[in-house]
């Protein structure tokens, strides 16, 4: 056990699993002797080898389209794209050659593909730097969708993602890459729960607020500060986006009448939409409210002296809260 | 660009049906080998007569005719060991046939039964990619794991005229080159990308572009087949040896439409289609067999009840092949267990079910 950053944390689980298996190959731009732009992969090309880690020539398409040929021929590539708003280039190959694949060879061809995605605001980048496309990936079927909110999940969640046999997009929060916590290298990925499942982070009971990634830990700060009006919120990391684990969500709701859900991603046809028509259904006469969405607005990412202004955080996660109280 | 090819194109075998020498490229086959890559072409043309009328018979939702380019597909198809691997198109029927793959796994995805078709791993041959110049991608890739591998396999990729516009066929160039990957992308010009000419993608003739991403690119007339099959042979020799990727330009026409549901002549003159017609592939292999004592009138009545048999066997395999069960679509999305699509199909059972007597 020690006290590392989410940064750290992926680099040591990601080579536990080029340790633990040789058909993984890690692939992206700078990753090798720079060690990606953000060092999640400090070390691992003068360890693993350029055969085994693997610097790629500088487009995005090319990255994706070469770790499907890759996983053909039974590899495990580990692809990493640089910062979320590059990933489109990549889009087509994701959508309809990673995601299909599986489906379209009779189960013959899995795509043990992970394509690792640095995504979110809150650093002060430049455009196409911020972004939050998880909505287009989790409507794609065929693909999951996971995001970390911490060391510990990051160290497990991305060997549990290589290992798995379908596609992962796993979303890694960058403004949390330097955030510090425990984590305990020795925990076995087999026996740990399953990536695709939610967790109840704080036990609460006057609300439920779900959400992912960078907003973990904007929710847990929000339900801290709302203990001083005599809130007892219940927040839920969902970890999973696709699949979403309802059952957990679903409970929770049973149990506090309300629900808030807070991404960055803006909230038209986000993953707040899915939730609240799924909860609706699940638990319509145990809502007290209808389900409220906290996220950025259907604009583009602002210049970052804005992002403020776009990003949710505690007082609009608690104003959320108030409104979901007031009916 | 000349509508002959140019001066750079290799030949082997006339239009006339005359073997003729080139300085770098050459085939020594027997007798036996010749007639067999007749029979080839003779089967691959017949499978696309047949898919035709089946289409227009309402039995197939689409195909894609590769009329006039069997040599181009079969001589290429023929260069390939077992072991190495070709990421096709949509349009490479001629190469599933020298992968072994049964015409009718062809035909259930035009027909609609399935997306796929048959086993990768088994042909050594990837499912179709309709998606223009994906594949290409696919390709550097697996032969990136050739690579690490260590065999000595090679990969090739099919693509045409058209895809050479794409990202991510110049990608795919990029990657092969910078990582030497043993593959050799086989480009089929047939002048036609859909409605669009040669013209509307090039400025100069698509072997020459290899040479800007930094390796060889040869340009062979794509109905000769004896001279598909040395070219291919040489370059995908050159990927086992370590020496890199080649770019095939092969020369060719498309003799029949894009699709079914393509209507050329709205496009282009009924003139070109005759001057190509006079350089058939089967044509000239034939003359050839025939002048030099290789074939004799059995052996083309054999061919010929041979392809009538196979049109027997397409068009009732075509007919009698059923539906996929409807619960199917839910099959082999994920790997591991997803609660939605195992809710979905649970509800799409109990609707289906809902129904008297359980009929859907």
């Amino acid at each position: 056990m020690a006290v590392t950053t989410m940064a750290k944390a992926l680099n040591a689980g990601l080579r536990k699993a080029l340790e633990r298996d040789e058909k993984v190959l890690l692939m992206g731009e700078d990753i090798g002797k720079l060690g990606g732009v953000f060092r999640v992969t400090d070390g691992l090309q003068k360890d693993f080898g350029e055969a085994r880690v693997i610097d790629s020539p500088l487009a995005e398409s090319g990255i994706m389209g070469t770790a499907v040929g890759l996983a053909m021929a039974g590899y495990r590539p580990v692809v990493e794209i640089q910062f979320d708003g590059f990933v489109y280039p990549a889009f087509d190959q994701i959508v309809s050659q990673i995601a299909k694949h599986r489906a379209r060879s009779g189960g013959r061809t899995p795509m043990p593909v992970t394509i690792r995605l640095p995504f979110g605001g809150g650093i002060g980048a430049v455009e196409h730097h911020s972004e939050s496309p998880e909505a287009y990936f989790a409507h794609t079927a065929g693909l999951r969708v996971v995001s970390p909110s911490n060391p510990m999940d990051a160290y497990v969640m991305i060997q549990q993602a290589i290992a798995c046999d379908d596609p992962v997009v796993i979303l890694e929060p960058k403004r949390r890459y330097w955030d510090k916590a425990d984590v305990d290298e020795s925990v076995d990925i087999a026996s740990a729960p399953s990536p695709f499942t939610a967790r109840v982070v704080r036990p609460g009971t006057t609300a439920t607020v779900a959400c992912y990634g960078p907003m973990v830990r904007t929710c847990l700060e929000a339900a801290l500060a709302g203990e001083a009006d005599g809130l007892d919120l219940e927040v839920i990391d969902l970890r999973s986006v696709s699949p979403l684990d309802i059952p957990t969500v679903a409970a929770s709701v049973r149990k506090t009448g309300r629900l808030v859900v807070v991404h960055e991603a803006s909230v038209f046809l986000g993953v707040g939409a899915e939730l609240a028509a799924r909860i609706t259904e699940e638990c319509f006469y145990s809502l007290e409210a209808p389900v409220l969405r906290v996220g950025g607005y259907h604009t583009p990412y602002p210049p970052s002296r804005l992002e403020e202004e776009y990003l949710p955080d505690l007082d609009r996660v608690l104003d959320a809260v108030d409104r979901a109280l007031a009916y | 660009m000349t509508a002959d090819g140019g001066p750079e194109l290799v030949q082997l075998l006339t239009p006339e049906g005359e073997r003729v020498h080139h300085p770098d490229y050459d085939v020594d086959l027997t007798p036996d080998e010749l007639r067999g890559l007749y029979r080839d072409l003779v089967l691959v043309r017949r499978v696309d007569a047949e898919a035709t009328a089946l289409q227009r018979q309402g039995e197939l939702g689409l195909w894609a005719q590769l009329l006039g380019q069997e040599a181009a597909q079969v001589g290429s198809g023929r260069a390939l060991r077992p072991t190495d691997m070709a990421f096709p198109t949509y349009r490479e029927h001629g190469v599933a046939w020298t992968r072994d793959v049964d015409p009718l796994q062809l035909l259930g995805l035009f027909r609609g039964v399935t997306n796929g078709g048959w086993d990768p791993h088994e042909h050594n041959f990837a499912l179709y990619t309709i998606v223009i110049g994906d594949q290409c991608l696919h390709a550097v890739g697996y032969a990136m794991g050739v690579q690490r591998d260590g065999t000595d396999d090679a990969v090739i990729v099919y693509f045409g005229d058209g895809a050479t516009s794409q990202g991510d066929v110049n990608e795919s160039f990029v990657f092969a080159s910078v990582y030497n990957a043993p593959v050799v992308f086989f480009c089929q010009n047939n002048q036609w990308a859909i409605s669009e000419p040669l013209e509307r993608q090039t400025r100069i003739p698509l072997y020459k572009r290899a040479h800007g991403f930094g390796f060889p690119g040869v340009r062979v007339d794509g109905n000769d087949v004896l001279a598909v099959l040395a070219v291919t042979k040489a370059a995908l020799q050159n990927a086992r040896e370590g020496n890199g990727p080649t770019l095939i330009e092969a020369f060719t026409y498309r003799m029949g439409a894009h699709t079914t549901s393509d209507d050329p002549t709205r496009y282009r003159v009924a003139a070109d289609l005759e001057a190509w017609k006079l350089k058939d592939p089967i044509e000239r292999l034939k003359v050839y067999l025939a002048r030099n004592g290789h074939a004799d009138h059995a052996f083309f009545d054999a061919v010929e009840a041979e392809s009538e048999a196979l049109a027997v066997r397409l068009r009732e395999g075509c007919r009698s092949m059923p539906d996929p069960a409807p619960d199917s679509l839910f099959d082999h999305v994920y790997a591991e267990p997803h609660p939605l699509v195992d809710e979905e199909r649970e509800q799409f059972v109990r609707y289906h079910a809902s129904f008297a007597g359980g009929e859907h």
